[in-house]
């Protein structure tokens, strides 16, 4: 065994479950055998809005190889992600909200039998009219979609830190826009997949299913189907990806589970990949209006913004969302006035969530084309602006968000001289252009989503006579590394070789709970629960080493595989001694860390002043190069130079590749991907070959540069580094656009045809269907 | 109808009932429970079930299973030999070409077909072999990365063997 000590924090490592990706052993929940097992599906409203007369099932029943079926009859418990917005059944009753609800679910033999009884079931309803976009929802005389929400206004927010109007008078020059960003959504690879397990004799049920968060999985089925929470065990598999839309539970994991325990066996529903598109919980189509003040020389005065979400038909995180939108206009900048209106709308499509960036990335989008639209109007360069309004940490925003950390100057420096902006930025040959954007994020929502006054993360270590290191975490690792990073935080502070260690994760049997992986949290919260646990674990091997030695713990020297009385080479054990002296007195080692952030993080104390409070910011500067094709209207982005201020890179390697997952998906969003809805409300593109993810063909290279601003607070000095630049890079490649064609373009994606139409001067309908004066008078 | 149907699945000759309508991913996934290769999409969209048929890349979702009879299948459960991993597996581990790992069979399996094809692909080479194989985590960029550099590897193995 290698005597030396190991070093955890920043090591360029592969995924500690990597081995299992590239082999095809990492089995997904599909990849899950139960023998026994029924195939589950789900039947689908083929209306958009509609009351429900009778789902009539009787014919598909009695369908050979059925075994059962279930209906809305089957539940009356609401769900949904936020405690006070859950008004969403798994399956519906009385009405259809859009077109793919979920009516019915089936189980029977095989997947053929259950698809065939699909098409015999009989849905009776009165039709009623539907509503696709914002604008025709807020409409005068709208049917509502929901009784109790007036205008089909979900949320509403209404925010004003400083004094807006007078910034605005201080102003040398005040622009405003309408700028509009298509729905968009993960396209995660791995359709969705549960395998439900029920007992009857002993009333329990065993769900596998693709969550980002068992633990919320784990509530919504105890609430669901009214089970103490006792009888229910939720673990997570590998999972292939989740980008938010696995943050919810969501209705299939709760259908999978009544099934379940309908039929009294097993069910494993597999999802198509059009029904994964329907289950959606993507970004919201959005219309922003963005308003911003600037001195003559570049210094902000006030920003102002008007949001206007298409939510779909049912509450789910739309209400943080629209809370994002305009609280994380703060943080980035250092702007004196901010003034946010915020509507989240209710519409007949399927739900919007949370998604890379969640709420903060189409404000982002239209500030950074505007500032930078002014800086050239003001002869300014854009990098040069951007540095006129940086903040100074340690500060406090005028919404009550603290930064602490603050690496953004250095981001803009190395992207700066990356680029070689100074040299190029005038000098692009025809159809090439240059486009500079910032952003930033959160390390994890400062107050979750359920808040029970628990510690907000909880790793355990255990430690056994073998001298193997087990670290129970329920961190779902769903491909972006958390059970890696646990491990390099364990290995840090422990010493010892990797190879003890393994990471037993997501088994609300074993692991304790833990909020989930949301926000990007994991690295923040639950690495510094990770290092408190080690830390904990090291005071009991110290201890044992000392009772060994006969010393004074302060004596001993841990160097990891070796203990020894410092200064003193001839007295000296190996880590499996240590442990076999540690457990004399107590057995097998189980030790705690946890980690909350305290209550003066948790944001202002306005309505709402909790969403967007962190106890660390990443930020993000991202310059990219684009080629345009005047004949075609095709962009491609040739190259982008990412900054990123990620705290500490716990292991850089993994810290690239988010940042380049990040980057691209900005990419997506600005160039080709969006979720549409033709006039019967179903959607245009529910396929990877119509949804235009793009290929390996339509990818640039992507350098990332790590800036490390050593947070206070974060494990290491890390904070997070999966969603800051996202946003930064949708506005970089709309600027680059505008740069290399001399066209401003106000929407989203600069698909080819929108391109060409800016090239040739043509006047495009732009999608502004619901402007702020549209909004007066209307009843909210 | 069903046939019994001779097929050479990573080197063992496999003999079963096999329905005409069944596609391969399925008997490779419901039938042999060979699950390394995924299926991403609802059909030939994004290429999470690429396997080598006569040592082609073909979409196993958009193959009959009895239309490969007689035929040499290759999975992803073919290439580490004793368990040790192949360079491509090594790469992809060590560059960080997986992330969530649902379309790294495919892709990995689509590589192999172009490093046999040619030793030394330019990053060009293989951005046009892998255009087929959708990837929502990476950006592709370690992919590429992993690529080269099990090229290099291979490379290196065979000048060593010759």
């Amino acid at each position: 065994m290698n005597s030396t000590k190991f070093k955890g924090a920043g090591q360029r490592i592969p995924l500690v479950d990597g081995i299992e990706k590239v082999t095809g052993k990492a089995r997904y929940t599909a990849d899950l055998f139960e023998p026994g097992a029924l195939a589950g599906r789900i039947y689908r409203s083929p209306y958009a809005h509609a009351q429900i007369l009778r789902v009539d099932v009787s014919e598909a029943l009695r369908l050979p190889g059925v075994v059962g079926i279930i209906t809305g009859a089957d539940c009356d418990k609401t769900y949904g992600i936020l405690p006070i917005a859950q008004n969403e059944y798994p399956l519906a009753r009385e009405k259809v909200r859009y077109f793919g609800e979920p009516v019915a679910a089936v189980a029977a033999i095989d997947d053929a039998t259950a698809a065939a009884a699909l098409k015999l079931i009989r849905m009776e309803v009165r039709e009623m009219p539907a509503y696709f976009t914002a604008a025709e929802a807020r409409a005068q005389n709208a049917v509502l979609l929901h009784e109790n929400r007036k205008g089909n206004l979900e949320r509403e927010v209404h925010h004003e830190f400083g004094d807006a109007a007078a910034g605005f008078a201080a102003a040398d020059l005040v622009r405003e826009e309408v700028f509009y960003a298509s729905e968009v959504t993960h396209a995660h690879m791995e359709p969705h997949a549960t395998l439900a397990s029920y007992d009857p004799e002993r009333d329990r049920l065993t769900v596998h299913s693709v969550t980002q968060v068992p633990y919320y999985v784990h509530l919504m089925l105890a609430q669901c189907l009214a089970m103490d929470t006792s009888r229910i065990r939720v673990i997570k598999p590998f999972v292939g990806g989740g980008f938010g839309a696995r943050t919810e539970t969501l209705n299939f994991e709760i259908i999978c589970g009544l099934l379940a325990r309908a039929v009294g066996g097993t069910v494993k529903m597999k999802l198509s990949r059009e029904e994964t598109f329907l289950t959606h919980r993507g970004r919201p189509e959005s219309e922003v209006r963005m308003k911003i003040g600037i001195k003559g020389d570049g210094r902000l005065t006030a920003c102002q913004l008007e949001m206007i979400m298409r939510g779909g038909a049912y509450g789910g995180y739309g209400v943080v969302t629209i809370l994002y939108a305009g609280a994380l206009l703060n943080g980035l900048y250092d702007i004196p006035a901010v003034k946010y209106d915020g509507y989240r709308v209710y519409t007949n499509t399927p739900p919007c969530g949370a998604m890379r960036g969640h709420g903060s990335v189409n404000t982002r989008y239209a500030f950074e084309c505007l500032l930078d639209r002014m800086a050239r109007e003001l002869g300014l360069d854009p990098l040069d602006v951007r540095r006129k309004n940086l903040l100074r940490a340690p500060t406090e925003t005028i919404n009550g968000l603290k930064v602490l950390s603050y690496g953004l100057p250095e981001c803009i420096d190395q992207v700066e001289r990356a680029s070689g902006w100074r040299e190029r930025k005038a000098s692009m040959p025809p159809g090439r252009g240059l486009g500079f954007a910032c952003s930033h994020y959160v390390s994890g929502a400062a107050k979750p989503v359920h808040w029970t006054g628990e510690p907000h993360a909880t790793v355990i270590l255990k430690l056994d006579f073998d001298a193997g290191v087990t670290i129970l975490t329920g961190a779902a690792d769903i491909g972006q590394g958390s059970s890696t990073i646990m491990t390099q935080a364990v290995v840090e502070v422990l010493g010892i070789d990797y190879r003890r260690i393994r990471v037993v994760a997501n088994d609300s049997a074993i692991t304790p709970k833990d909020n989930g992986s949301y926000s990007s949290r994991v690295t923040f919260m639950c690495g510094n629960a990770a290092i408190q646990a080690a830390e904990n674990l090291k005071l009991l091997l110290v201890k044992a080493a000392a009772k060994r030695f006969n010393v004074a713990p302060e004596q001993v020297e841990c160097l990891g595989e070796i203990y020894r009385v410092a200064g003193d080479e001839e007295r000296q054990i190996p880590f499996n001694e240590v442990v076999t002296e540690a457990l004399v007195d107590s057995g097998t080692l189980t030790v705690k860390g946890t980690f909350t952030c305290p209550v003066e993080f948790q944001g202002g104390k306005h309505r709402g002043g909790a969403v967007g409070s962190t106890m660390g910011f990443s930020y993000a500067a991202i310059a990219v190069e684009v080629d345009v094709d005047q004949e075609l209207g095709t962009v491609k982005v040739e190259k982008v130079w990412a900054a990123m201020d990620c705290g500490f890179a716990i292991n850089p390697l993994s810290l690239e590749g988010q940042v380049q997952g990040a980057v691209w998906m900005g990419m997506a969003q600005a160039l080709c991907e969006q979720t549409q809805y033709n006039r019967d409300g179903k959607h245009t593109a529910a396929n990877f070959l119509e949804y235009r993810v793009p290929t390996s063909m339509d990818s640039p290279d992507i350098e990332v540069a790590i800036v490390e601003s050593m947070d206070p607070n974060g494990p290491f000095g890390a904070k997070e580094g999966s969603e800051g630049p996202l946003s930064g890079m949708v506005a970089a490649v709309a600027i680059a656009v505008q740069n290399a064609t001399g066209v401003t373009f106000n929407a989203l994606p600069l698909t080819p045809d929108r391109v060409l139409d800016g090239i040739a001067g043509r006047k495009r309908p732009v999608r502004t269907r619901s402007t702020p004066k549209a909004l007066e008078g209307v009843p909210s | 109808m069903k046939n019994v149907l001779a097929i050479r699945v990573n080197g063992q000759t496999r003999e079963s009932a096999v329905a005409d309508n069944l596609l391969l991913v399925d008997y490779l996934r419901e039938v042999l429970h060979l699950t390394g290769t995924k299926q991403g999409c609802d059909g030939g969209e994004c290429g999470a079930c690429t396997v080598l048929v006569d040592g082609v890349p073909r979409l196993a979702c958009l193959t009959l299973a009895a239309s490969v009879a007689g035929r040499d299948v290759e999975t992803i459960e073919s290439l580490s030999t004793a368990g040790r991993l192949s360079d491509l597996q090594q790469a992809f581990n060590e560059k960080l070409g997986t992330q969530c790992g649902f379309c790294t069979p495919g892709m990995i399996m689509a590589a192999e077909a172009l490093l046999r094809r040619v030793l030394d692909p330019s990053p060009e080479q293989i951005r046009t072999a892998l255009s087929g194989n959708l990837c929502r985590c990476t950006g592709y960029t370690k992919i590429i990365e992993s690529v080269q550099a099990a090229a290099a590897a291979r490379r290196q193995h065979e000048g060593a063997q010759q």
